[in-house]
């Protein structure tokens, strides 16, 4: 499963690379979106894999760390998918700010010669 | 902690000015002066213990690692410079009330001072060479405002602009000077180093710290070759020349060479490079400022004049010539203050400051002139006033101190000095205020009280120390004297010391500065015709190339392209990584591999299939957006699956309102992307990608299959949640409880995120381009012009409170079970967009009873008394409680304060949510949206189609 994930996880961070390299502004959003996820998963696999294992503690049980999955990781992905979320919608606006007040959706505010 | 507070009491302050301003000039000067004055009755409070020879010390820890603590320290030497400061602060703050024009922003001007004020204050009182540089540098910052405070002015901002070069440049050499000074020593403390004497002076890097030192301090205090940016900041207004020249800026140099002179002085390096540079500024300066025919430049000159003459006193390190040294600074602030406001009042009421003009003035002006007469006549050295007494001193000192072996040098540079000095102090008073008006001037008189009133006071103490030394200032030097030489000094001040080497030196400055003045037209004349180095066109000379070389790289390296800076730290990042790998030990990955099973897998497969897609088809924008809403899908399937509960409901929550933003803003770019890159380009970018994506993969792979090298803090949380927290959602309980600060932190981002959003769209929807291109947009595609369906809008309603209730019941279990205030927020979020999608902005928007913004605000602000609440039980901010009720019928049930919190969170992020989503669809609005403009309701008759 390891080896999987860490091929996911490339491929979503190799995507979102590219596509910010594109010279517009609607595929660098994307490609955020998609490096947000890798980054995300990225995070989290830090904690290790574990299924079944969720960190909900059985009330009334002795409490055995090592029958959980880790916590931290979690809470730190958990704020990170919002927090992601709110630099999208920003960089959203930027994106219609900008494609109004130059009148291009290219990244540098004006078309340029390739 | 007093010292700690007197030093911050101005930078607190320093918002106060800034706000009073609306009620107007005189509350703003009030408020400033009402915050230096509480300064100076706090330090005023320590002076007794002082003066009896105590030293005052309040000590905070900082970063006791890096040596850098909060320590402050009061002896003589400080308890002098700080009551200058802040004595001469107030009545600059009285006078500039009355000198800044209608038009002036006087709240910046106050708020200025106080950020001057604060840094100097800090600068005299610190105990710490680290602390002190901190504040030195403060003050450059901090007069660099107050220089360049007439923006319009470009004299003002070049003047700034040259001082900040030049006293940022020798506060550089300082640091590094500083930090030798504290590696000899092995402290960092002032009180420390000064113990240390013989440790210092017998180091080899004893002469490097004292020339880098010594930079710092002759750049701060215009000594000769550094002196030319003085006379150019005078194109500051007269209230902050007369502040920072007379009595602060400048002084700080000499501050630091007496705060250091126990343990710097008393070699020949130190006599040669300090009363060498000190006699040439002298000498030098008080003949440049006899030429200079503004009245702003004379006193400019002439300042650097007499700080060269403090700085030779202390260079003689002598313990007589620094008592004289801390004599002089006493009064050199006093009648140049003075004099520096009279050339601001004449200023004000001629119009002019240019002695080719002026003249005759002292019937028109008779109150300034008296208060002239006394300060220029102190300036000059005559008796009875204190000018003459400090100056009798130093010539005493000069005339037996011997340079280089040669006894006749010294007398006879420090005599012609001080013969200059009574010329240009005569032709001050002379050229201004006596003879015939030399142009026609419009109606001079003199100002209000308001204005005279500063310089009359100081004139006052000009003549109080000049009549009776011993009463008046002699308890003062004995104390800073003693501080800066280390020994107990008790002086003996008196006017008349026989016909000694200095009377007749005195005799010979008076009676030649006179004829000196006499023959000013011939000499001028001679002065004009002599060629002299320019000092501002020098600076610019060696600034501009510099300037263009910096101009130049930075125009090369940020030509704009964000996709090639983009590319550049890519290709930085993934090198560091491989060369970090490879370079750096680590344990081989032993962790067994976790067995694949076949569903995963197929969703696997999916995820990198829309991957590829994306990647593929991204051109076509529609597309590329379902596919982004299939991994995000596929994701928080994923996360479920990988025993993450909590963050599969909170990236599916996400992923919904995610993608309905970005639909709602792909209808206002093209729909599709042209084909422009070049085959290189796309293979570049290419290799890129593929580097970027092999360095992620294989790092997580290699970090996965290995055990992580520290033990992991998940132990502790896991142990402690449900004792400590009161949970049993761990992830939640870390959320609201453990790390409920970062939480804290990161709804505030939020919602600002969200504030920005609005602002934005705001900006956007003003009059202006942005405006004018949505009101004449015109869709790329044909609408369908259709309303909404009506079996969605019906349904959307129905589920309204079903929704709520769903996100209710999401929050409240959040604490034991999956869930919580941000998934609960979204999934409320989403029953709300619900709402928009079906029934239109217009429908929604006019059922809306509360304003999102206050959502946010609500948010904030409860989550913040949340942990507020926790100081009243005597625990940390954002300690949580918890504890077990029982309501009958219920069964009982847990109520913990985080639960407060997490409501707190719910509502920012429910409003930021909102707000984001209201923001882009008033874009949609202006944009001419045709269907769903009008409330769109149930009940309109048959056929009518608004």
């Amino acid at each position: 499963m390891e080896l999987t994930l860490a091929i996911a996880i490339g491929i979503l961070f190799g995507s979102g690379v590219w596509l910010i390299l594109r010279p517009r502004t609607f595929q660098v959003i994307v490609g955020l979106c998609l490096m947000s996820y890798g980054v995300n998963l990225f995070i989290f696999s830090m904690g290790r894999l574990r299924m079944g294992a969720a960190p909900i503690l059985t009330k009334g049980a002795e409490i055995d760390p090592s029958r959980y999955s880790d916590p931290v990781p979690q809470a730190l992905v958990l704020t990170a998918i919002v927090i992601s979320f709110a630099t999208t919608a920003l960089f959203l606006v930027v994106l219609l700010a900008s494609r109004g007040f130059t009148g291009t959706d290219h990244v540098d505010g004006k078309e340029r010669e390739q | 902690m007093s010292l700690a507070l007197i030093v911050a009491l101005p930078f607190l302050g320093a918002f106060l000015p800034g706000l009073m301003i609306r009620s107007g000039r005189n509350a703003c000067a009030v408020s400033a002066g009402a915050i230096t004055s509480l300064a100076l009755v706090m330090l005023g409070l320590h002076a007794p213990a002082v003066l009896r020879g105590e030293v005052i010390q309040t000590r905070i820890d900082w970063l006791p690692q890096l040596g850098l603590n909060a320590n402050f320290f009061l002896d003589g030497l400080g308890l002098l410079f700080a009551g200058l400061i802040l004595g001469i602060g107030l009545l600059i703050i009285l006078y500039a009330r009355f000198y800044l024009d209608r038009r002036d922003p006087m709240g910046q001007f106050y708020t200025y001072l106080l950020l001057f004020q604060g840094a100097m204050v800090g600068i005299v009182l610190s105990d710490n060479i680290l602390l002190l540089l901190v504040f030195w540098e403060l003050t450059s910052l901090s007069s660099f405002l107050l220089i360049g405070y007439w923006k319009h002015l470009p004299e003002g901002r070049q003047g700034a602009r040259m001082a900040l070069t030049v006293t940022g440049m020798g506060g550089l050499a300082m640091i590094a000077g500083m930090l030798i000074l504290g590696q000899i020593v092995g402290s960092y403390d002032l009180s420390v180093i000064l113990q240390n004497k013989e440790a210092i002076q017998a180091s080899d890097w004893y002469l490097p710290a004292l020339i880098l030192i010594l930079l710092g301090a002759f750049t701060k205090s215009a000594q000769f070759p550094f002196h030319f940016w003085l006379p150019h900041a005078m194109a500051a207004p007269t209230p902050v020349s007369a502040y920072l020249h007379s009595a602060t800026m400048v002084k700080a140099g000499l501050f630091l060479m007496a705060r250091l002179w126990p343990v710097l002085a008393g070699t020949p390096e130190w006599f040669y490079i300090v009363a060498t540079t000190g006699l040439v500024t002298m000498v030098v300066a008080a003949k440049i400022a006899l030429f200079k025919d503004d009245l702003k430049a004379l006193l400019a000159f002439s300042t650097v004049s007499h700080l060269g003459l403090i700085t030779m006193l202390l260079g003689f390190g002598t313990q007589a010539a620094a008592t004289v040294a801390v004599f002089h600074i006493i009064n050199h602030a006093t009648f140049k203050a003075a004099l520096f406001m009279v050339a601001g009042i004449v200023d004000h009421s001629t119009h002019t400051r240019d002695l080719k003009l002026l003249g005759g003035l002292r019937r028109a002006m008779p109150i300034t002139f008296a208060i002239t007469t006394i300060a220029a006549l102190s300036m000059a050295g005559i008796p009875p006033l204190n000018g003459f007494l400090s100056k009798e001193l130093m010539l005493e000192e000069a005339s037996h101190t011997v340079w280089a072996g040669i006894p006749w040098l010294l007398p006879v540079l420090a005599t012609i000095g001080a013969l200059f000095s009574v010329a240009y102090s005569f032709r001050f008073l002379g050229h201004t205020f006596l003879g015939q008006p030399r142009s026609q001037l419009d109606h001079p008189h003199d100002p209000s009280v308001g204005l005279w009133g500063a310089p009359a006071f100081l004139t006052l103490l000009v003549v109080l120390i000049g009549l009776f030394p011993m009463l008046s200032a002699a308890w003062l030097i004995d104390a800073a004297a003693s501080a800066v030489t280390g020994e107990a000094v008790a002086v003996n001040i008196y006017h008349w010391h026989g016909f000694t080497a200095a009377f007749w030196m005195s005799v010979i400055a008076i009676l030649g500065g006179f004829v000196l003045l006499m023959l000013h037209a011939p000499l001028n004349r001679l002065w004009l015709a002599t060629p002299r180095p320019e000092a501002k066109r020098i600076f610019d000379g060696i600034v501009e190339p510099l300037a263009a070389l910096a101009r130049g790289l930075t125009q090369r390296l940020h030509d704009g392209a964000l996709t090639r800076y983009f590319a550049i730290a890519t290709v930085a990042i993934v090198a560091a990584g491989f060369a970090a790998f490879l370079g750096g030990a680590h344990s081989p990955g032993l962790r067994p591999e976790t067995p694949v099973e076949i569903v995963p897998l197929i969703g696997w497969f999916l995820l990198i299939a829309s991957a590829a897609a994306i990647v593929s088809f991204h051109r076509n924008r529609l597309l590329a957006l379902v596919l982004v809403g299939v991994i995000g899908l596929i994701v928080s399937v994923g996360f479920a699956y990988l025993a993450a509960p909590d963050l599969a409901l909170t990236q599916i929550s996400v992923e919904v309102v995610t993608v309905i933003l970005l639909l709602l803003a792909l209808n206002f770019v093209p729909k599709t992307t042209p084909f422009e890159s070049t085959r290189l380009r796309r293979g570049r970018d290419g290799v890129i990608a593929t580097l970027a994506g092999l360095g992620s993969g294989a790092l997580i792979y290699a970090l996965m299959m290995r055990d992580s090298a520290f033990p992991s803090i998940s132990g502790y949380h896991l142990a402690n949640a449900k004792t400590e927290g009161g949970g049993t959602n761990v992830v939640n309980v870390i959320l609201v409880d453990f790390r409920g600060y970062d939480t804290f932190g990161e709804i505030v981002v939020l919602g600002i995120a969200a504030l920005v959003i609005f602002a934005l769209t705001e900006a956007i929807l003003r009059a202006g381009p942005a405006n004018d291109r949505l009101l004449t947009w015109v869709q790329d595609q044909r609408d369908a012009g259709d309303r909404h369906p009506l079996m969605l809008v019906v349904a959307t309603r129905m589920v309204l409170p079903v929704a709520i209730m769903v996100g209710v019941y999401i929050f409240l279990r959040g604490h034991n079970e999956p869930g919580g205030g941000f998934i609960a927020g979204l999934v409320v979020a989403i029953a709300l967009v619900m709402q928009y999608m079906a029934s239109g902005f217009a429908w929604t928007e006019a059922r809306q009873r509360v304003d999102y913004h206050a959502l946010i605000a609500a948010g904030v602000l409860i989550a913040g008394a949340a942990g507020v609440g926790a100081w009243f039980t005597g625990t940390a901010f954002l300690t949580s409680d918890f504890g077990y009720v029982t309501l009958p019928p219920l069964a009982p049930f847990e109520l913990a304060t985080a639960m407060i919190f997490d409501a707190g969170v719910f509502l920012t992020v429910l409003g930021a949510v909102m707000l984001a989503l209201a923001s882009i669809s008033r874009i949609a609005l202006r944009a001419g949206e045709k269907v769903n403009t009008a409330p769109y309701d149930t009940d309109l008759p048959d056929g009518e189609v608004r």
